[in-house]
């Protein structure tokens, strides 16, 4: 009975947000004061009965509810409590149900936190958010009805994909879909501003932190997905290209583009039409991304769903959302240029730069990942696009972003004047070539390596030299506010990133070995001795495990348990066995038995060392906590748009007392 | 005008995508014939479940043809299979050949025990060795087989009694009206 219940929920949801989506719009455009109320509390309501259903799959999964199809076909008794909670969006519909759940939280704070704005235009935003609420409802209820019955109860269930049986997947599909969704707040302002017709600059300040967080989210769960990728698949790669991947890094490059493109709009007024197009971009490849992993378009490992209603289903959706809000833009852009003119050598001018380079990425990316569609339309056969495409062109679209990013912050908007430039190119260029002398000595002449020593002495040494001029020149307490600090932090990410990259690129060593138990491998100055293997067991799984301890001269490293996972259902699983560190990464992946009889004997073994892996995800991790701090700001938790200037005046005015 | 392009850049991403739904319903991944369609079956040799000691190979059941039908314990849509093959099997008029895939041979007994016993003859795939040469996605799969060792239909999922009437059947019939 409880999973009629769930359905029944999701369906009064639906109902509450046709409410949500439609009365509001009505009373903006007609001024009905009554109409626009409705607004909060059909957000509020249609978040109470989302939670409701969200809350009967997760006890449903909890309580072994196996005559629930999704839940028997994605878990069985012996899956231990913290994977079937997991297992909630484990697949498809699951997946979808957390989406609709996360929207909802996203609306909730956003009918929260919108008081301040204009009613008008607070009732749009929340109708918005209401039509994207539809749009994922009814596909829920339509086409992938997570409730759905499997009579005859069978005893036990299925089992939980088991690249999915793994800590780093249990929290990375949450927190991606937060950043996916967020952008959702982006794009209903800018739809709420088109249908008004005008852009104040103060709504787009209150726009600018919710972007933030949703990117600096966006951002925490593509370094998780990279994370997991690393760990669990067993190839040691950190990026693969893979389409779904590709699905969350577009959003993730125009979200970039549009924080940027929000600060020069938020500022000075100008690039109206472009951060009202980015936000739409940012929210459409969203959906884009959904609609790829979900309808089976593109095949691949992450695409556990190919139901051609379910793509159709998308495809609409995404025509209307997307479709309808490039038309509204075609319609009722900002026609005249806005805001503040500005020279050549100013900041609005490197920004746009920037801008370009994302653009360009992301659309270079989208391209990537859609040829092989195309190919398989006109019949050429399977053609994949793969590392030689994207590892050509996206470093070299992101050159002169690494190049220009130092300058950014010590440009003037409108117009700068150059000795300063001059300084920072000479400071932090002497810097980098001299680390890169040096470090040329220490990686055998590697250029990719040297080029990511340089890059990270370049970005660091240009954000230290901004530091120690903020620091100088004003007075205490006004030195570092959050959004400056944040831009410092995430711009020296971007430094530790592109030095984990390169560095590990170049610097790794690989080795595909047989080992018999005994032998020792010897790799970039480590002992890999194989201790053989022997059986262990786990909740749902046995494994074959290996034993390799590491030496280096006569200090023991570790011992590491590299293991090859029979789970429950037949399903074999590699799991490395990693020996992490600040400065490398030791890796070891069990291969294949030489004799299936005699598992005592010798195996296949891959080994690997990787220089400063953990760079790249430390990089990541930064760009995130500089999207969180500069959200954090106090200047974006105004009291009242309309006071905002009198607002300011007061806060200058408590500081300097 | 220029405003206009991006929504016109979408619509063609969106005829794009249209195309390849298109595409990709006529030319279902699943409807794909196997390219073992109308060859010869792979060779095997695979122990009785119930008799380990005894082998069945493939030229052991040349001469007939016979439904292998790919089914585990372990595997739920077998469980909704399972009723149609225990009313049709009188009714093939081929022998049903149950193919255990992947699977303790304790385990299947029992499920075997638990839901009745539809098969002419049990075989036992524990490695899972031979599925591969089979092409088998996964249980369950149904293969059918005629009296020269060549595959003549297959079926991926769980057969219904819509697909034994209307494929299985009419694919059983015109194989036994070769084979004298």
């Amino acid at each position: 009975m409880t999973p009629e219940l769930g359905q029944l929920a999701l369906i009064l949801a639906l109902l509450l947000a046709l409410a949500q989506g439609i009365l509001p719009l009505i009373g903006a455009w007609r001024g009905n004061r009554a109409l626009m109320a409705v607004a909060r509390p059909a957000a509020a309501g249609q978040a109470v009965f989302v939670a409701i259903a969200f809350g009967i799959l997760v006890w449903a999964f909890v309580h072994f509810d196996f005559s629930v199809r999704y839940v028997a076909d994605n878990s069985n008794l012996a899956l231990p409590w913290y994977y079937r909670i997991a297992a909630v969006w484990g697949a498809h519909e699951g997946s979808l149900l957390l989406w609709i759940f996360i929207l909802n939280v996203w609306t909730v704070a956003l009918a929260a936190f919108s008081q301040k704005l204009p009613e008008v235009f607070a009732s749009r935003v929340l109708a918005v958010m209401g039509l994207i609420a539809v749009g994922f409802l009814a596909f829920i209820i339509f086409t992938s009805d997570p409730f759905g019955r499997l009579l005859p109860m069978p005893g036990d269930g299925g089992d939980l994909n088991p690249v999915l049986q793994d800590p780093g997947m249990t929290f990375h599909p949450p927190v991606l879909y937060t950043g996916y969704v967020g952008f959702s707040v982006a794009f209903a302002f800018s739809i709420a501003a088109l249908l008004g017709g005008e852009l104040e600059q103060a709504w787009v300040r209150w726009a600018r932190p919710w972007t933030n967080v949703a990117w600096a989210f966006l951002t925490c769960g593509i370094v998780a997905g990279s994370w997991w990728a690393y760990a669990e698949l067993g190839w040691g790669g950190w990026w693969f290209w893979d389409p779904v991947e590709n699905a969350s890094f577009m959003p993730w490059l125009v979200g970039l583009a549009l924080i940027h493109a929000q600060a020069v709009t938020e500022k000075r007024g100008s690039l109206r039409a472009w951060t009202i197009l980015l936000s739409i971009f940012a929210f459409s490849l969203s959906l884009l991304g959904t609609f790829l992993v979900r309808s089976g378009v593109l095949t691949s490992v992450h695409a556990f769903a190919s139901d051609p209603r379910r793509g159709v289903f998308i495809l609409a959706f995404l025509t209307i959302v997307v479709g309808g809000s490039l038309l509204l833009y075609a319609l009722r852009a900002p026609k005249v240029a806005g805001g503040k003119s500005f020279k050549l050598m100013s900041r609005e001018t490197v920004l746009l730069i920037g801008n370009l380079m994302f653009a360009v990425a992301a659309a270079m990316v989208l391209l990537g990942t859609l040829f092989p569609l195309v190919g398989d339309a006109l019949n050429m056969g399977r053609i994949s696009v793969g590392p030689p495409y994207f590892g050509f062109l996206f470093p070299l679209l992101m050159l002169p972003v690494v190049l220009l990013l130092p300058f950014g912050p010590f440009l003037r908007w409108g117009k700068s004047d150059t000795p300063i430039l001059k300084q920072v190119l000479l400071r932090a260029g002497i810097a980098a070539i001299a680390c890169a002398i040096v470090a040329a000595f220490f990686v055998d002449g590697q250029p990719r390596a040297i080029a990511g020593v340089a890059s990270l002495v370049w970005l660091g040494v240009g954000v230290a030299l901004y530091a120690a001029k903020r620091w100088r020149e004003m007075p205490r307490g006004r030195r570092y506010p959050a959004e400056m600090a944040g831009m410092l932090l995430a711009h020296l990410g971007v430094g530790v990133f592109v030095a984990g990259v390169l560095i590990t690129e170049s610097l790794s060593v690989t080795s595909d070995v047989r080992m018999a138990p005994g032998q020792t491998q010897h790799i970039a100055g480590y002992d890999f001795r194989f201790d053989g293997v022997h059986q262990t067991t786990g909740p749902n799984w046995r494994a074959d495990q290996g034993v390799v301890t590491v030496t280096r001269g006569s200090d023991l490293v570790g011992v590491m348990h590299p293991q090859k996972r029979t789970y429950l259902r037949g399903q074999v699983q590699t799991e490395s066995a990693v020996d992490a560190g600040l400065f490398r990464d030791l890796y070891v992946a069990l291969g294949e038995p030489m004799d299936t009889a005699n598992i005592e004997g010798a195996w296949s073994l891959r080994l690997y060392y990787k220089p400063f892996v953990r760079w790249i995800w430390g990089g990541g991790l930064l760009m995130m906590l500089g999207g969180f701090t500069c959200a954090a700001d106090r200047r974006f938790r105004i009291k009242r748009i309309v006071e905002s200037e009198t607002v300011e005046v007061l806060l200058v005015q408590e500081t300097h007392a | 005008m220029s405003r206009l392009l991006p929504f016109l850049g979408f619509m063609l991403l969106v005829a794009l995508f249209g195309f390849g739904i298109w595409w990709n319903t006529g030319h279902d991944p699943q409807a794909i014939p196997s390219p073992l369609l109308n060859k010869p079956a792979p060779a095997f040799a695979l122990p009785k479940l119930y008799e380990p000691t005894v082998t069945v190979s493939k030229s052991d059941l040349l001469g007939k043809p016979y439904l292998l039908n790919v089914f585990a314990s372990w595997c739920v849509e077998c469980e909704v299979e399972h009723p149609v093959l225990q009313a049709e099997t009188s009714t093939l008029g081929v022998l049903l050949v149950g193919y255990d895939y992947k699977d303790a041979p304790e385990d299947a007994k029992r499920w075997l025990s638990e839901h009745g016993n539809p098969y002419g003859l049990l075989i036992a795939d524990q490695p899972g060795q031979t599925a591969i040469d089979f092409g088998v996605y996964g249980a369950p799969e149904s293969f059918l087989i005629d009296g020269k060792g060549v595959i003549r239909y297959k079926h991926i999922g769980p057969l219904t009694a819509d697909v034994v009437a209307t494929e299985l059947k009419p694919a059983i019939a015109a194989v036994l009206k070769e084979s004298p």
